[in-house]
This record gives C-alpha cells, sequence and structure tokens, in this order.
C-alpha cells in the first residue's frame, strides 16, 4: 500500500462543484501547497467549508468559491482577511455563515453518519434567520427544550497539512493545537494530506503515537510538500510569513493585484515559489508567532 | 483617592474590565485583545487568582504571560485548552469572554459580521466567530475602545451575531438563562444591564466624562445607575503589576492618542 501522490493527483480528483473541507485555522497549518495548486486549476464552483485564512481569501481572489461555510475569515495577526472581504463585499458569495461551535458540530454529525447534532448555539441570532434551512427541534424529554438541530455538513473532500506522515496515509499533527482536523477528515467522502515529511511506515513511541489523530482509513492520498502551510503556521516547525502576508493584503488593494500575485508567487509553480520566499531554509525557518 | 496618581486611559480600562471578573469562581476567563487580556489577568493576580487562563494558544497557565516578546520569561504551563476543549468549556458554561464587537445594541446584542446589507455590505469584518454559541451559553463582556453611535447602534445590530435581551428574537421553549451579559467598558465609560427588564445603563464614569457626552455618543437612551460616580483610578499595585504584565506597552497603542486617564480640562 502506498497512498504517496502529488498536488497534481491531488487536485486531478476534485470536480466543479464540489464540497471541499480544510484544515487548520485562519492563518494556521492551511494545506496552501494544495490550495496553490487549485489556484493553477480550472476546477470551479467549489462550496468551501473552513475556518478561514488565506485559503479561503485566494480561493475567493481565484473566483473558485460558489458557497463560503464559514465561522470567520482572519489573518489573525492582520485582522481583516483582505481578498475575503472584498469579494464578500461584491455580493459574489453564497454563504452559510456558522457559529465556530456550529461549524465543527455539523463536522461532527456527518463524521458520525447522524443527520443532525442538537445545539443551542445559533439561536435568537442571525445566523438561523438568514439560513431558514438550519431548523430547531424540541426535546422529546421532560425538558420539552427547543434547539437548533445543526445539520451534518458533509464534504467531498477533505484537504489536510499535517506534520509528519507515512506511504501508508499515517499522520502526526505534532502543533499544540490539532485544531478540527480530525473532524474535518471524518466528514468527507475522501481525504487528502500533505506533509511536511513522508516516511515509508511510521515507527512511533507511545508519546509520539498521540499526535495522531486520525486514522489512516480516512486519507485517500498523501503528498510531501515542505513548508506546504506557507504562508501560514505549522508549529512546531514554523511561523506565518508576515512579509508575505502584507504583500498578499496589498493585491487586494491594487487593480489587476490578484493577477499579479498568481504571475509571480503561484503560476510559476511551487518550487518557483519557495525561491520567491526565500527557500525552505528561510520559510522553515520563520519564528512562531508570540501572542 | 488622590487625582496625582499619573495613569493612562488604557490603565484604567484595564483596572476597569478587571472588575468584570470579579465573583465569576473557577471559570475560563478569556480576555481577548491586549486590554480585555491585560485586565483579565489583573483580576487573576489580584482578587481572583481561582480564573482559569490560557497563554492565548492552547495551555493553561497559573500565572498570566506577559504580552509581547518574552525574553527570559519561559511560561509555565499547568493543563490544556486547545479550541476543541473551548468549545466544551463554552457549551458546559464555564467561561467569562470579554472581546470587542464591531456593533452593540440596546440588547446586548453583538456584531462581529457585517456592517451594512447583509448580501452586499458596506464592510465585511470577521464573520460570527463564537458569539452565537459564547452569548448563548457563558458569561460575556464586552470592550468598547471608541464609544461612538457607530459601535451603540440605533435599534438593532447590523447582523445579530451574538444574542442578546431582545424578546422578539427568542422563541418559546429556548432556554435564554444561560445568557449572562454583564460588563461593557468604553472609553468613556463603564455600562451593564441591571436596569429595569434588563435595560442598559451606565455604572461609572471615566474622570472628566459627563453622562450627557456618553448619552450624544450613544445611539440609543441610557439609564443612570443609581449608585453612578467615577470609575475607580488605578491603585499603584495595580500599575505596577499592569507595567509587569505589558513591558512592551502595546496597552498605549490601544486608544489612539495614549491620552491620560484623568481629561485635562477643555
Amino acid at each position: 500500500m502506498n497512498k504517496l501522490m502529488t498536488t497534481t493527483d491531488v487536485v486531478a480528483q476534485l470536480r466543479d462543484g464540489m464540497t471541499i473541507g480544510f484544515g487548520g485555522w485562519g492563518p494556521r497549518r492551511k494545506p496552501m501547497a494544495i490550495v496553490r495548486e487549485i489556484l493553477r486549476s480550472d476546477v470551479k464552483d467549489l462550496t468551501v467549508v473552513a475556518y478561514g485564512g488565506p485559503d479561503v481569501g485566494m480561493l475567493c481572489a481565484a473566483g473558485k468559491v460558489k458557497k463560503l461555510i464559514f465561522g470567520f475569515a482572519t489573518l489573525d495577526a492582520i485582522p481583516l482577511e483582505p481578498w475575503y472581504r472584498k469579494v464578500r463585499e461584491s455580493g459574489a458569495l453564497e454563504l452559510l455563515e456558522l457559529d465556530e461551535g456550529m461549524w465543527q458540530w455539523g463536522l461532527r454529525a456527518a463524521g458520525m453518519r447522524v443527520p443532525f447534532l442538537p445545539t443551542r448555539c445559533g439561536l435568537a441570532t442571525d445566523v438561523t434567520k438568514l439560513n431558514p434551512e438550519l431548523k430547531t427541534i424540541q426535546s422529546p424529554y421532560a425538558d420539552g427544550e427547543v434547539l437548533l438541530a445543526m445539520p451534518a455538513l458533509k464534504l467531498d473532500v477533505a484537504l489536510v497539512h499535517v506534520n509528519v506522515a507515512d506511504q501508508l496515509g499515517n499522520t502526526l499533527i505534532q502543533g499544540g493545537d490539532p485544531y478540527f482536523d480530525h473532524l474535518v477528515a471524518r466528514a468527507a467522502d475522501a481525504c487528502y494530506v500533505s506533509a511536511e515529511r513522508v516516511e515509508e511506515r511510521l515507527a512511533l513511541t507511545p508519546d509520539q503515537a498521540r499526535f495522531n489523530t486520525f486514522e489512516r482509513y480516512l486519507v485517500k492520498g498523501v503528498v510531501h510538500a515542505p513548508c506546504g502551510a506557507h504562508p501560514t503556521t505549522c508549529a512546531p516547525e514554523y511561523g506565518w510569513d508576515m512579509a508575505h502576508f502584507k504583500r498578499y493584503v496589498a493585491s487586494a488593494a491594487d487593480d489587476g493585484g490578484w493577477q499579479a500575485y498568481m504571475d509571480e508567487f503561484v503560476t510559476p509553480g511551487e518550487a518557483a515559489y519557495q525561491d520567491k520566499n526565500g527557500g525552505i531554509e528561510r520559510m522553515g525557518k520563520l519564528p512562531l508567532p508570540v501572542f | 483617592m488622590s487625582n496625582n496618581t499619573e495613569f493612562t486611559l488604557a490603565e484604567l480600562m484595564i483596572v476597569a474590565t478587571s472588575e468584570a471578573w470579579r465573583g465569576d469562581g473557577e471559570v475560563l476567563a478569556s480576555g481577548i485583545g491586549v486590554i480585555p487580556r491585560l485586565g483579565a489577568s489583573l483580576a487573576k493576580l489580584t482578587y481572583a487568582p481561582e480564573l482559569l487562563m490560557t497563554d492565548s494558544e492552547c495551555f493553561l497557565v497559573e500565572e498570566p504571560i506577559p504580552l509581547g516578546p518574552r525574553g527570559d520569561y519561559v511560561p509555565k504551563y499547568s493543563g490544556y485548552m486547545s479550541f476543541e476543549r473551548v468549545f466544551e468549556c463554552v457549551w458546559g458554561g464555564r467561561r467569562h469572554a470579554m472581546i470587542g464587537p464591531t456593533q452593540i445594541d440596546r440588547f446586548g446584542q453583538t456584531n462581529l459580521s457585517v456592517v451594512g446589507d447583509y448580501r452586499k455590505p458596506k464592510a465585511a469584518i470577521l464573520g460570527v466567530r463564537g458569539l452565537p454559541g459564547n452569548s448563548i451559553n457563558h458569561i460575556n463582556s464586552f470592550f468598547v475602545p471608541n464609544h461612538s453611535k457607530r459601535v451603540f447602534v440605533e435599534g438593532e445590530v447590523d447582523m445579530v451575531s451574538g444574542v442578546g435581551f431582545n424578546p422578539a428574537r427568542w422563541e418559546p421553549g429556548m432556554r435564554q438563562d444561560f445568557m449572562d451579559i454583564r460588563r461593557i467598558v468604553t472609553d468613556l465609560c463603564v455600562l451593564d444591564f441591571e436596569g429595569p427588564d434588563h435595560a442598559i445603563r451606565v455604572r461609572s464614569l471615566h474622570p472628566g466624562v459627563s453622562f450627557d457626552e456618553v448619552q450624544e455618543k450613544t445611539g440609543f437612551p441610557l439609564l443612570k445607575a443609581p449608585e453612578l460616580g467615577e470609575t475607580p483610578h488605578p491603585t499603584a499595585a495595580q500599575l505596577e503589576i499592569i507595567r509587569r504584565l505589558d513591558p512592551h506597552d502595546l496597552r498605549g497603542a490601544q486608544v489612539k492618542g495614549n491620552p491620560p486617564g484623568i481629561r485635562a480640562a477643555a
């Protein structure tokens, strides 16, 4: 068994109109090498499901997003995600804007193959008013409480970036917070991971093995992508690239800014991308942010 | 209290935010942003050591971490609080968060999503983030560094992200009793919702600020708390702690011009 593939192979699995979930959180551990490959492709009309960072922004900038299922989009240190903001303000996006908790709850429901999970989150807000497809349900027990029935968020494809993987699809997420990548993987028909390092077969100590957050049977393909989360963080290895973020943010202020960004960083391919950003020697040593 | 103690408006607000957590017991204190985080840290280091706090990432700490580059300081972790654990904490109600919404209305409803029409907004902000879940599950307070009618809007906020005391939004059978909106600390005053039927009131005014000025800069009518007085000045001990927690003076950049805590006479 060998699930090794390239970003091109992964993107070849994508179809117009698919619902795609992205791991990570804001500007943290996003599968950006795969995102860049999507940007190079003809795939379109995607429903993007994410705790949004530059993955969401760049896919919006490139006109790939038909619908966004999200709780936020941000670069954190730069609070407003520039391209999300620009495209959102143009009125071009269909939206299912969810409480952060509802988002992971919907993925959890999908992974457990139940149609919904109850929660109070979203009640009495515009989240439910704007999205009449979100229904309430009354508790069948004596309390009779009215709750939101968060529908399962089923994904066609999940894309996740991890620290380490092997050719069988075993993965390790070694940063302090694994975010919700396990739920993204479970909610999808097919999950593809990119990894900083790929080994033939992991042979771990118990302490190391605890960083495995989902099973390899969920993983359809493994891509070796060093610095594949750049310009987002990949703790504990490297931090976000503020200089690159600033360049990216500036692209939203200029006419033709996105095309210029594409021409400079995306179109020439991943090797050129690394060169443009100082090579993996620089990218892999970017300091982690201190809060 | 002596008016000679020198302190900035930011420091006054840090002390005012720290008061929000008084009496909460063992809950996770989440102060989001420089001033709320310093307020929570100050509370934990003075009257509320029982509060839980994180390193603003995913580890719990018993000693609040100074802001910004740490020099020789090494955080001492006491536990773990990944985002997944935060949701478990939120839904269990053991948290008091203080965030800075883009808009707040007279019901305490908050907006962090968009300004203007939802479909084609004048400004897209962050998205609703955790506001729907936070607001319906645990205690919340708010921080507003620019008290104005743009923040404290007439009518309802443009996109109700966090719930509030607006009867029209609640249907029979929904539990409202976990909702608990405590304080709003602004650059002018401290507000609460302790008026009749949770009406919003001015609880204290910052030095040199009049009720009329606050009312003038608010998009809805305000009540005066019967005990309305001046927001307490930071003590020397509080200022010492604040300066230790914020060695790079990030707090100074949080209010335009970093004005003194006691306004110069107009």
